[in-house]
């Protein structure tokens, strides 16, 4: 014991600089980076000095009325539009005592997509059926109808909730779609493959805007009266088809860097196609494409804010209707900044956790 | 199951034709449906439209127009636009993002924090949030008559950011931007030839008399287009209520600017880190050993190199930035997407425009790959210069 005690700090002060000593070599390394770092401190201080002024200290957090507020102004926030019309946000316009539902919905999706990030979750038969679940519940709950529930059609949908719902139809319909398009794209046959990157290719260029907007205005003027459904769900099958296209190209790309060996493998064995492409080809692929793949789910989370712009009243929007009437018009900022918030929260976390899993991923393979 | 379906040419010919059959099917339904439509609303299909006149306005546009010029006139704007706003973005996001790129990989702990906090705020939050709010801020700038005028007579108002201009015709304006966009493509087209003779004479000599011979043929061509009886340089200045003389830029395409510019920047500040760690340390190392200084293994060694494993990334960057613009309806810029949709809204005539617009976009975006991709053919690094 003895021994260890007197041995141990010597050992540690080896390797390890003390804090002073790595703060220097961090910031005050030579000269200029003495100078750099003061400049950017003092920038990094003043930038956070004037939000913390703006959002904290001149900032009216009690008035539950849009006059006070504007009389308390001194140059600060008013957070009072968020503590009295978070409900608009969140829900829309969504009946208010109905509006339980809408949250618990909410909730139901957040839990579905924190568990398929546990790697548990992580094969062909219980993520689909996690998401299809998850969607069914969060569909009841929002439509109604069902188990003594009142109705509440799509068109009263709003906010926070529409966001996720849209998100999730998205990528239950995106994901499988993906699949085919990308085995499509790979396959032996010259003019399905040729056939699928004239439609992979010339969907990938064009703004995802236009595509919503094709589908939202012009479809019904296209389709057969009875395939027209609801601009709603139109718009969703234009942003999975969307989704779709880009996904395929990540998957191909996984595909692409498995090994031939796998699948030859897999054919001198005797397995049937759907058996080398579900159990060999696939749960490769998506490993290799993990990475890759949660960037794409963070970009089409963040786009689903475009919908507001065909004129669906998702949490953006109805962020904007919250601060729009005459009584708080003037808080605008404070609105975006929570709306903002919102997405951050998501957003960041989805990254970091694409960012962890791709060094994790990293360090297993080598 | 007959014989005849185990055949397996005939099987496979009969998916192909069975597959791209519907997808035929598909656009014949789409078609004849939107005829019967179109004949219920007694318009007729075709682009005979595109010359009657719109009677709508435009807020913003390059060229002259009216309520009574044709749509073609009007779609033209719209491209115009679209491609302002992009020549304008791409460059100021890949410099603001090559300069948070630098600060992340800089191994100063301070300019790093600040690029990461960048680079986290503006990737995680959607650019029609960041767009409104860049929108709602520069619409909240005091009026022209509070606001105070900075140096050279810049001033900032709610109304659009007024700065000085030239007296001088849109056309001179065009025909310098194409002496000067020809003179660089030349330029980068000679650098290539370096590489492909690599014991010939080195043309740094002749790339620079090319460039000074098109700068000044760009001003001559400026000055012979000036505006007579007018001064060459018009100031901004306060008239009653507003300001006039002068550029003035709106609050629309500033809020696109700005918005577009942080966002892209955002993602190629992490592209262009990627390529600094890419670049293997045996390179600076080298260049210390040389006795090269700092800012010299930077310039010289380290940016070249990034840029250079980075280019086929930054291209399918600028394609997908050059196609957010299209956001920039959300605040009504008139960009190519807002001027389809409001054509389709005022005429009907929705296949043929949207025909356009994807026609539009494909081509443009090809462009842009095309242009940046002989870019990247004529910069990249040949064999095994990376491989140390």
């Amino acid at each position: 014991m003895t021994m260890t005690a007197e041995t141990a700090p010597a050992t540690v002060h080896m390797q390890e600089p003390d804090l002073l000593q790595r703060i220097k070599a961090k910031y005050f390394a030579t000269r200029i980076d003495a100078i750099v770092s003061v400049a950017f401190g003092a920038l990094a201080l003043w930038i956070i000095w004037s939000l913390l002024n703006w959002a904290v200290f001149d900032a009216t957090f009690g008035a539950n009325r849009g006059d006070v507020c504007r009389e308390d102004l001194h140059g600060g926030a008013c957070w009072s539009v968020v503590s009295t019309r978070w409900r608009i946000v969140l829900f829309g316009l969504y009946p208010f005592e109905e509006q339980w539902r809408s949250g618990l919905a909410s909730l139901v999706m957040l839990g579905v997509a924190v568990l398929s990030c546990i790697p548990w979750f992580w094969s062909t038969r219980r993520l689909p059926i996690l998401w299809l679940t998850g969607f069914a519940i969060f569909y009841v709950l929002m439509r109604g109808g069902w188990f003594g529930l009142v109705e509440v059609t799509e068109q009263n949908w709003g906010g926070l909730s529409l966001t996720v719902f849209i998100f999730a139809a998205v990528s239950i319909l995106g994901m499988p779609l993906a699949i085919v398009f990308a085995l499509l794209r790979r396959s032996d046959l010259p003019w399905i493959s040729k056939t699928m990157a004239l439609i992979i290719d010339t969907i990938r260029s064009l703004p995802l805007l236009s595509i919503m907007f094709t589908f939202a205005i012009v479809m019904p003027f296209v389709l057969p009266d009875w395939a027209i459904g609801g601009k709603l769900y139109r718009v969703i099958v234009g942003y999975a088809l969307f989704f779709a296209c880009y996904q395929a190209e990540i998957i191909r790309g996984g595909m692409q860097a498995l090994p031939v060996g796998q699948e030859e493998a897999a054919k001198a064995l005797g397995l049937k196609c759907r058996h080398r492409i579900g159990y060999i080809v696939l749960p490769q692929a998506f490993r290799n494409a993990l990475p890759p793949t949660i960037n794409q789910f963070v970009i089409t989370f963040k786009e689903t804010s475009l919908v507001t712009i065909i004129g669906f009243f998702d949490v953006m929007a109805s962020g904007r209707a919250a601060s729009g009437t005459a009584d708080w018009n003037f808080a605008v900022i404070e609105m975006y900044v929570f709306v903002g918030l919102i997405f951050f929260v998501f957003v960041f976390s989805l990254s970091r956790y694409g960012a962890y899993l791709e060094r994790r991923l990293d360090t297993g393979r080598r | 199951m007959p014989a005849i379906l185990k055949n397996r040419r005939i099987r496979s010919n009969g998916f192909q034709l069975a597959f791209v059959g519907s997808i035929l099917l598909m656009i014949v339904v789409f078609v004849t449906t939107a005829q019967t439509n179109l004949a219920a609303q007694g318009l007729t299909s075709g682009f005979g439209f595109l010359q009657q006149s719109t009677g709508w306005r435009i807020s913003f546009s390059l060229f002259e127009y009216s309520t009574s010029s044709p749509y073609w006139h009007a779609i033209l704007v719209g491209v115009l636009n679209s491609l302002f706003l992009g020549a304008i973005t791409l460059p100021v996001a890949t410099i603001l993002g090559i300069a948070v790129g630098v600060m992340r990989t800089s191994g100063n702990g301070m300019a790093e924090l600040i690029g990461a906090s960048f680079v986290e705020i503006f990737r995680n939050i959607p650019l029609i949030l960041q767009l409104l709010f860049w929108y709602t801020l520069l619409l909240a700038l005091p009026s022209p008559r509070e606001a105070t005028q900075l140096f050279g007579g810049v001033v900032f108002t709610g109304r659009g950011v007024y700065v000085p201009g030239l007296n001088v015709t849109a056309g001179s304006v065009f025909l310098s931007a194409l002496i000067l966009l020809s003179a660089f493509g030349a330029a980068i087209i000679l650098r290539s030839k370096r590489w492909s003779q690599i014991d010939g004479p080195y043309p740094i000599r002749e790339r620079r008399l090319l460039i000074a011979v098109a700068v000044v043929a760009a001003v001559v061509a400026m000055w012979l287009g000036r505006i007579p009886e007018t001064s060459l340089v018009s100031i901004p200045v306060q008239k009653g209520l507003n300001f006039k003389e002068g550029i003035r830029i709106s609050p629309e395409l500033m809020a696109c600017v700005i918005a577009i510019s942080i966002y892209g920047a955002a993602y190629i500040a992490e592209i262009v880190r990627a390529g600094f760690n890419a670049v293997p340390k045996g390179q600076s190392e080298a260049g210390h050993a040389l006795g090269l200084t700092g800012w010299q293994i930077f310039s010289r060694v380290r940016l070249p190199l990034a840029i250079r494993i980075v280019m086929p990334t930054l291209i399918n960057q600028f394609v997908w930035l050059f196609k957010a613009t299209t956001v920039g309806i959300a605040i009504s810029f008139t960009d190519f997407f807002m001027v389809v949709s409001t054509a389709i809204n005022q005429s009907g005539q929705t296949l043929e425009l949207i025909g356009i617009l994807m026609g539009g976009f494909l081509i443009i975006n090809y462009s842009i790959a095309w242009v940046l991709n002989r870019v990247n053919d004529a910069i990249k690094l040949k064999g095994t210069q990376l491989r140390i």
